[in-house]
């Protein structure tokens, strides 16, 4: 199979990284939504705190898996990538600004700060390496 | 223009597959940007003055717009889409996706955004609502379509686009992709029925 044909039919092997990223995302949606379904009680953060290590762990596994892929499209991969960071930090910016808004402090903050960082480095991740994979290195 | 071979097995060895055309258009439809970014000053100044009107229109506007625009994808437009030709497919794909890539976003950010500030102002977003319960479900689904959406559906969407957009796209790649977009736009059209059932329900309480 030539190296074209392998990126075309994607029979090259590549980490699961969409399957991890929707799992990363997962992991932070369920924090937030543990968060957002006990406000304005007092809710104990640790399980929040655990979704959200959980998911950054994914994230950083997801990177790091994909810089050991031989021949991964990486200049692709960057092209579509940077267009979608600045796009989803939009989003995320917005999102944040609304809990600001509405005078969320404390750790609940930082832990959906950090849940919407993961968010704003892990979808355009996905979206380059959706691209990436089908293109040639 | 480009051109894209079609994969046919009923063509003689020898034969080309035949060509189709594709049209010219952009990933990201660059007019469109300045709509969003408008659309994105009003979220942000309905927040800012935090009054009910504003932050009830933004949220029912853009929230029919999401349920219509997933309802009529997956289950009506998804479906045909399957069965048309593959020049056919191709060029409503290279009208219909680019709108996309920019509609979804927008509809989505600006229904949660609004949503929350308005659940805020009117205290349904405390766990003392009588319908709390009701509400977390909202949750919930939504956060199951956001996954679904920004898992597989908007990279699946411009991954289609970006390979259209090749001097030899490949034929197999666009029809994995576009099965995957339009099964997962299937599956947030039948979601979107809950969230009419939720958002009906407390709407009326």
């Amino acid at each position: 199979m030539s190296a074209r044909n392998g990126a075309e039919t994607d029979e090259r092997r590549l980490p699961p990284v969409t399957q991890l990223a929707m799992l990363s995302l997962a992991l932070i949606v369920t924090g937030g939504i543990y968060l957002a379904a006990h406000i304005p009680q007092h809710v104990p953060l640790a399980p929040a705190v655990a979704l959200l290590a959980a998911s950054i762990l994914l994230l950083i596994g997801n990177l790091f898996s994909l810089t050991r892929v031989d021949g991964f499209a990486w200049p692709t991969f960057f092209g579509v990538a940077k267009w979608a960071l600045l796009a989803y930090a939009v989003i995320a910016g917005l999102i944040e600004y609304a809990f600001l808004r509405n005078h969320l402090r404390g750790g609940a903050l930082v832990v959906l700060t950090l849940s919407l960082v993961v968010f704003a480095i892990h979808v355009p991740t996905l979206i380059g390496f959706t691209v990436a994979r089908f293109a040639d290195a | 223009m480009t051109e894209i071979a079609v994969p046919t097995a009923a063509q003689p060895a020898v034969a080309p597959p035949p060509r189709i055309q594709i049209p010219e258009f952009e990933i990201v439809p660059r007019k469109g940007l300045f709509i969003v970014a408008a659309v994105l000053v009003l979220l942000i100044a309905a927040i800012a003055v935090n009054r009910e009107w504003p932050l009830v229109f933004l949220h029912v506007a853009f929230g029919a717009g999401w349920t219509i625009i997933d309802l009529f994808l997956g289950l009506i437009l998804g479906p045909i889409m399957g069965r048309m030709s593959v020049p056919a497919r191709v060029e409503f794909t290279t009208r219909l996706m680019p709108k996309m890539v920019l509609i979804m976003p927008t509809v989505v950010a600006v229904t949660l955004a609004a949503g929350w500030q308005l659940g805020n102002k009117l205290g349904t977003v405390q766990s003392s609502y009588p319908l709390h319960g009701w509400l977390v479900a909202s949750y919930i689904i939504v956060g199951v379509m956001a996954v679904l959406a920004l898992g597989l559906l908007e990279p699946a969407n411009i991954a289609v686009l970006c390979e259209l957009k090749k001097p030899r796209p490949n034929p197999p790649v666009i029809e994995r992709l576009m099965k995957r977009f339009i099964y997962c736009a299937g599956v947030l059209g039948v979601m979107q029925v809950a969230t009419l059932v939720i958002m009906t329900r407390l709407a009326s309480s």
